[in-house]
């Protein structure tokens, strides 16, 4: 299971710097879905089917849109000059030997990937279907323990729609 | 923007409605199944969405505004609030939030006291809002072209 997750992401990486790089907007995007759907299936293989489910349906629509967008302006990406010397090289090297080196002491000290509870989780986790009723511990958690985040949640996309309605009309409502 | 071939539309009319109804299952089953009111919501939206683009937007005759869509979205959160503020006056202890309905047996349909309503609540407000965004940026793409 543990090569898949590294080949899948060894894919997404890929897929991430060549929709930076790629001259062809359209093929930016599809390069972007890699990442989306590969995220999917490293979910999938991580046992958790409630974020893959969200994931997968996200990232499909959001692709829709983001097609329907460069479909309907520029395809090219314009040309600009790029001057790549010596010393953007070494600067992208140094930062990446630092960042290499700072998150390999952060990480040292935790314990391996999903091996490990907080004591808080585990208040949440052990009683969590007696206490709430949902056999879906996900939804029992994200509506009943933390009921006031997922209202803001909600808050959040009622604004943001609102916000983008604003931007875009042109002409104001008939009363 | 313009509808696609006879095959995109078949197929769409034969898929589209069972997208819609695997929507409301993945809404309702919430707290017995993977998923939930925004999962959910995004499936029910992703089937109109569909139906928009292989039919195209002259074809549905979509109106100037997307009041109707903007409206469920409002009425969505609004009974997610009033469930939420319900347990202060129900629940005897006085607490946002407090779960007044009761348990039943964990695994049934209808158990988890309010927790399938907040599901159904933010499913509708989800599924509105992505189709409120499609049809704002399709509807007013045709105001600036007039």
């Amino acid at each position: 299971m543990w090569i898949l997750l590294f080949v899948i992401l060894v894919l997404m990486i890929g897929g991430a710097i060549f929709s930076l790089e790629a001259r062809d907007l359209l093929s930016a995007v599809i390069a972007y879905g890699i990442v989306g759907f590969g995220l999917v299936i490293a979910f999938m293989l991580l046992q958790a089917p409630d974020l893959a489910l969200v994931q997968i349906v996200v990232e499909t629509i959001t692709l829709i849109i983001m097609i329907a967008v460069i479909l309907n302006s520029t395809r090219e990406e314009l040309r600009t000059k790029s001057r790549k010397t010596a010393i953007y090289i070494v600067g992208t090297l140094i930062f990446i030997g630092l960042f290499l080196y700072f998150f390999n002491r952060v990480t040292g000290g935790l314990s391996p990937f999903g091996e490990h509870t907080l004591r808080m989780s585990k208040a949440y986790i052990e009683p969590g279907a007696q206490i709430t009723g949902s056999a879906n511990l996900v939804t029992g958690i994200i509506f009943d323990f933390r009921g006031y985040d997922t209202l803001g949640e909600a808050t959040i996309l009622f604004t943001a729609v609102i916000g983008v309605l604003t931007v875009l009309r042109l002409k104001g409502r008939k009363e | 923007m313009k509808g696609m071939t006879i095959i995109v539309k078949k197929v769409t009319q034969i898929i589209c409605s069972v997208v819609f109804l695997y929507g409301i299952y993945i809404v309702v089953h919430g707290h017995l199944t993977p998923g939930g009111g925004f999962a959910g919501g995004v499936i029910m939206a992703g089937s109109f969405i569909f139906l928009v683009i292989s039919f195209g937007s002259e074809f549905l005759a979509l109106r100037k505004e997307e009041s109707g869509s903007s409206i469920l979205e409002s009425s969505g959160i609004l009974a997610f609030l009033i469930i939420s503020v319900l347990g202060i006056a129900i629940g005897g202890a006085g607490i946002f939030f407090v779960n007044f309905l009761p348990k039943g047996v964990v695994g049934r349909l209808i158990s988890a006291g309010t927790i399938p309503l907040f599901n159904i609540s933010v499913g509708i407000e989800v599924a509105a809002a992505f189709l409120t965004l499609f049809l704002a940026l399709l509807i007013y793409k045709g105001e600036v072209e007039e």
